[in-house]
């Protein structure tokens, strides 16, 4: 049987999935035990329980200079500039793209102003997001709005501009004006893109957070993996980097879950 | 009949193409046209005139004798051959979209009383297309036919004072096409529409027209093809068809009442 045609049942699929994943875990092991056997004092490949046992002193033991468990405020800090960015990028992908998409002089007046700043690299802007906004939060809530919103934008700006034509003329014969096209008619189809478009920036929103978070912060997941960096800390930095692999699967996870039980008409299913 | 939609000397260019010349045309009151023609004849340009979707260069055009305005209003009714309905709602509110928004400017939702007789009527038109099983049905559950069945009603319940179908059934089995066919004339009957049919099957023409108009080109320059534009060449009236199909229309109540 042509492999093209050989469709993988659900425990199988699990199965399969699963093989490459405790295959690194494996050769990671043995690489670690190899080089411990070889020096026990090894920083670069530490073992489970050297992991286990500084993240349980980030976890549970409140840090001595603030009283916080490190771990959980690390994780509060970082989800909470995530979410700010990733909820105004998503309001401003809503707002905007409909316009542009939709109306053809709000596309010829702001079009280019999106593009133009969409093809900056944010990281450029940092310095200058830094010297006007200084080291706070509002500095790295912005990078990643920067980062994002504008790719967002135009992906929702394209998607409702490519809606067929004859839907938008049907509207109108229907008797709806501009506004009741954009309401009625191209809000509900942008929904599940937005959907789409916030699980496709969420990859570039993690990568502007801890670059902003690296460079000047005083808590956070990317503040914590920079900072231990000095110390070749990885029994701290792996645990972490999987935590962040950990977080962005699940929001992963959930955007898809909503975008099929909030637009089910979106997935060809039968409802 | 009186005139619903007067042509007077029209004229479509794009650039130096000419699509459309002196075109002179009266639809009455009532009627069902079928307009024929091969492909860059100006069909969809003559469409798109009537749909008000981009005005003549020159002359004018007159729905009940007032200036037809350039853009999309609900005076006319519309059913292409797809993208007609919207994905997103289901029969029912893809149905009374049309009410929404005639009696909701800022929401374009209706809701507790408006809601319910808005909803009453579209059930009414949805059964009267035969989509009385399937309110609630997406778009994409439902088969080609369905879709145009939706389209229809859709665009009826407006009551628009034209209705336009461009090449509504082309995408359609012959099976499924031929019932389109017996419900578009009984709606055509029992609304007193008016119809303009664009379609590239001459049979369908024949068949469902009370007058069949072909769009070609008059004269032919073979070194400047597109300085000539289309015209009606031929204005064949089927009255012969309209009374023989009177008379079947009493059959078939006949028939129906006899069944129910």
């Amino acid at each position: 049987m042509r492999w093209v045609n050989r469709h993988v049942g659900r425990g199988d699929r699990l199965l399969l999935g699963a093989a490459p994943i405790l295959l690194i875990l494996l050769v990671y092991i043995l690489m670690a035990a190899s080089r411990h056997a070889a020096n026990p004092a090894d920083k670069i490949l530490p073992l489970p329980g050297a992991m286990a046992q500084s993240m349980s002193a980030l976890l549970f033991v409140p840090d001595q200079l603030t009283g916080q468990l490190l771990f959980w405020a690390d994780t509060m800090a970082s989800l909470q500039r995530l979410g700010i960015g990733l909820g105004v990028s998503t309001l401003m992908a809503l707002i905007v793209g409909l316009a542009l998409g939709a109306l053809p002089p709000v596309r010829a007046t702001l079009g280019p102003l999106v593009t133009g700043i969409a093809v900056i690299p944010p990281i450029a802007l940092l310095p200058i997001l830094f010297i006007a906004l200084g080291l706070g939060e509002t500095a790295k809530v912005a990078l990643i709005i920067i980062g994002i919103a504008p790719v967002m934008i135009r992906d929702i700006a394209a998607h409702v501009a490519a809606l067929p034509r004859e839907q938008i003329i049907k509207a109108q014969t229907l008797g709806a004006s501009s506004w009741q096209v954009i309401i009625r008619v191209a809000l509900p189809q942008a929904m599940p893109r937005l959907l789409h478009a916030m699980r496709l920036a969420l990859g570039p929103a993690w990568v502007f957070l801890i670059s902003a978070e690296a460079i000047a912060s005083d808590v956070g997941l990317g503040y914590r993996i920079f900072l231990v960096r000095r110390y070749l800390s990885m029994d701290v930095i792996l645990p972490y980097v999987a935590w962040i692999a950990v977080l962005a699967i699940i929001m992963d996870v959930t955007l898809v879950f909503l975008s099929r039980r909030l637009f089910p008409w979106a997935h060809g299913e039968s409802h | 009949m009186s005139t619903l939609l007067r042509f007077r000397d029209v004229w479509v260019e794009y650039g130096d193409r000419i699509i459309i010349e002196k075109l002179n045309l009266d639809i009455e009151q009532g009627s069902f046209a079928s307009i024929v023609g091969p492909s860059g004849a100006g069909k969809s340009s003559f469409l798109r005139l009537i749909l008000g979707q981009e005005a003549p260069r020159r002359g004018t055009i007159a729905l009940d004798g007032e200036p037809l305005t350039p853009e999309c209003g609900p005076d006319r009714g519309v059913v292409f051959q797809r993208y007609s309905v919207f994905p997103h709602l289901t029969a029912l509110r893809n149905t009374i979209l049309g009410m929404e928004c005639e009696k909701a400017p800022l929401l374009g939702r209706l809701f507790g009383g408006a809601r319910r007789a808005a909803e009453e009527e579209a059930v009414a038109m949805l059964e009267a297309v035969g989509l009385g099983h399937s309110l609630h049905l997406y778009p994409a559950q439902m088969s080609g036919g369905m879709q145009q069945r939706l389209a229809i009603a859709q665009a009826l319940v407006k009551r628009p004072r034209i209705l336009l179908l461009d090449e509504p059934f082309g995408a359609l089995d012959p099976g499924i096409r031929a019932d389109m066919h017996v419900l578009i004339r009984r709606l055509w009957r029992e609304y007193s529409l008016t119809i303009v049919m664009v379609t590239h099957d001459i049979r369908e023409a024949f068949t469902l027209g009370t007058r069949v108009l072909a769009l070609d080109k008059r004269r032919h320059d073979p070194h400047a093809p597109h300085r000539f534009g289309a015209t009606v060449v031929y204005d064949l009236p089927l009255r012969a068809r309209q009374e023989e199909d009177l008379d079947q229309s009493e059959n078939i109540t006949i028939d129906e009442n006899g069944n129910n």
